[in-house]
């Protein structure tokens, strides 16, 4: 059985900026693949040339064992996109738009009807199928931006940063709908920058970083291989720069501390890489009570995907997107965004 | 205080399946590697069928967009009649006063602004994301989105063309006969299509709506004072002659003002004096229907490389 997509050293610049150096994937059929990076990383260029949006300067991609590029018509037909940003048409109702919609797949009437019938109830959009879009809120775009997508009921669905500016309850009802969708056998391909979303969603993961993937398995194999649990503690609330040093002196010589990391811009807290064993907390608390410093706040947990990324890359995604935000060409990629090869 | 947080309740597991849909996909995939259907296959049909039905729903549901296209040819023809009214007769060629003079002018200035326009909405559509619905769909060919602009504008132009036709007639220009309006129609489709494939050309090449904008305004009054439009080639500075008989407006101008003026109008009835000799009617009819096939020429390679 073939993969559901197969990407294969795909690179693709715009203009001065090499967008995709090296992106290579293999999602199996029925998984949720998440696509994890910062903003620029490459992830939306990426599935443009996936859902045949771009045109890749080098590389193979194929879905279902089709390639998109040299018979984007037929891989179109398997692939369903969300976009980013909702795109509907302000004055047509939900329903007009789903019939636009089962039109350009060439549905014919009966399936449509029905299927349309259907997709307005799987998103509960019955009470606003025939209001104008205008007047849907952002949740309620997302739903018929789903129910668009999913009409043509493709083998593999690509959203492209599906929760972004989107309010908790929604994004939650999102995450459900996608297991949903999952458990009904269909692949998934989902970009984010948000961690928890690929940690609770996906399958498999993999981190891109300036246009290259840098690695990829499951969540809980790449938190593996970082090693070792966190502890995050303050002091105080916000801990004086001596006794932060002084106590970050302290910890380093406990043998079950692997490293400490003063966080001055979370008012000097410290973040500890410590050997994952059940006693690590008690460990530290004792060790600053015996130096007479106050604990306010400790907590342990497993290293996140962030960890993962700090590791591959020696930078947190935060502060990745800080940088990239200075990099971009942006006029450059809203110009390719809105050409149609 | 506490609050319980309810997930919403789960979609219905067994509505995300349908077999009949699934059928049909397997029916598609089956017949996947032929060929892409063409330009007069039934699936280009229902594609540009639906696109130009979210067109016409625009439309009815903007209604302003066509009382403003009926009503902006209606002032030209009322004011710019009102402001000629005294010019002594027979400085406009046969006709008997400038009301029945402009008609043409305005009939065709009209449709050739509204053709102008029509990359507008595509541009908006590319800058919205919309168009990326089209673009990632399974069209038989994405000729259907400039299919779809050249119904819609074509329709629009047809009933702006029957609105000043019909004022004209109520201010005693009169009507030409059945098969007049049949050429008048004509002229106008013909202008339409070939303005409407460099509209949507723009719409695909340049970077916004405000390019897209700037290059209406430029284009639009130049090319109409510089055309019969106003007022007759004799009556223009001998340059202006010639810029205005080598303007495809004219040559949609005068055909439809010769058949108004004349019952006996054949193809061979000379409607211009231009610079260069005389223009036939018939000359005149293939200029334009040249000047449509180039514009859809020029436009054919740019359209392939952007969107098909």
């Amino acid at each position: 059985m073939s993969a559901a997509v197969l990407i294969e050293g795909l690179k693709k610049r715009y203009g001065a900026v090499e967008a995709v150096k090296s992106v290579s994937l293999t999602i199996q059929p029925g998984e949720i693949f998440g696509l994890l990076g910062p903003n620029g990383a490459g992830k939306t260029t990426t599935i443009r040339c996936l859902c045949t949006l771009s045109t890749p300067d080098a590389g193979k991609i194929e879905v279902n064992g089709i390639s998109v590029i040299d018979n984007p018509r037929v891989a179109r037909q398997s692939l369903g996109y969300i976009a980013q940003e909702v795109a509907l048409d302000k004055v047509l109702t939900g329903r007009e738009l789903l019939q636009l919609q089962a039109a350009l797949y060439h549905m014919p009437v009966r399936v449509a009807r029905d299927r349309i019938a259907q997709m307005i109830d799987l998103l509960e959009l019955t009470d606003w199928a025939d209001q104008k879009t205008g007047t849907y809120s952002g949740g309620l775009k997302k739903r018929l931006d789903l129910a668009l997508g999913l009409l043509h009921q493709p083998d593999v669905l690509v959203l492209d940063e599906p929760t972004v500016g989107l309010d908790i309850e929604t994004r939650t009802a999102v995450w459900q709908f996608l297991r949903q969708l999952q458990a009904a056998g269909t692949t998934i391909l989902i970009t984010s920058h948000y961690l928890e979303e690929v940690d609770a969603l996906a399958d498999r993961v993999a981190i891109i970083d300036q246009g290259e993937v840098i690695a990829t398995g499951t969540p809980s194999e790449l938190k593996d291989k970082v090693g070792g649990d966190r502890i995050t503690l303050r002091i105080r609330e916000f801990t004086p720069d001596a006794e932060a040093d002084q106590a970050r002196a302290l910890l380093t010589q406990l043998p079950c501390v692997q490293e400490v990391i003063v966080n001055s811009a979370q008012g000097n807290s410290l973040n500890l890489v410590v050997e994952p064993q059940a006693d690590a907390l008690m460990t530290v608390q004792q060790a600053l009570k015996e130096a007479g410093l106050p604990t306010f706040g400790i907590a342990q947990s497993r290293p996140s995907l962030d960890d993962v990324y700090l590791a591959a890359t020696g930078r947190t995604l935060l502060d990745a997107e800080i940088a990239a935000a200075g990099n971009r060409d942006l006029k450059a990629e809203r110009k390719q965004a809105m050409k149609g090869a | 205080m506490s609050t319980t947080i309810t997930p919403p309740t789960p979609p219905k597991s067994t509505a995300i399946e349908n077999a009949e849909l699934r059928d049909w996909k397997a029916a598609i995939a089956a017949d996947a590697q032929t060929p892409p259907p063409g330009l007069f296959s039934s699936a280009f049909l229902q594609e540009t069928a639906a696109m130009t039905r979210r067109l016409f729903i625009q439309l009815q549901r903007r209604p302003t967009t066509l009382a403003a296209g009926v009503i902006q040819p209606v002032m030209w023809l009322l004011l710019f009649g009102a402001l000629f009214q005294n010019v002594p007769q027979g400085l406009f060629g046969d006709s008997q006063n400038y009301g029945q003079f402009l008609g043409a002018g305005i009939i065709v200035f009209t449709a050739f602004g509204g053709a102008l326009n029509a990359g507008l909405p595509v541009m908006f559509d590319r800058e919205f994301g919309f168009l990326n619905r089209f673009l990632v769909a399974p069209l038989a060919s994405r000729y259907s989105i400039v299919m779809a602009s050249a119904i819609f504008i074509a329709a629009m132009s047809l009933v702006q063309t029957a609105a000043i036709v019909g004022l004209s007639a109520f201010l005693g220009a009169g009507l030409p006969d059945v098969l007049g309006l049949g050429l008048l129609v004509l002229i106008v489709l013909t202008l339409v299509l070939g303005v409407t494939a460099l509209s949507l050309g723009l719409a695909f090449s340049l970077p916004g709506h405000i390019e897209l904008i700037a290059v209406i305004f430029v284009t639009n009054l130049p090319l109409l004072f510089a055309s019969t439009a106003l007022v007759p080639l004799a009556f223009m500075p001998p340059w202006l002659q010639v810029v205005a008989s080598l303007n495809p407006l004219s040559y949609a101008i005068e055909p439809i003002r010769y058949v108004y003026l004349h019952g006996d109008w054949g193809l061979g009835s000379v409607v211009m004096q231009a610079p260069f000799g005389a223009v036939t009617l018939g000359g005149a009819i293939a200029v334009l229907i040249g000047f449509c096939g180039l514009s859809l020429a020029l436009v054919h390679p740019l359209l392939r490389r952007r969107i098909a």
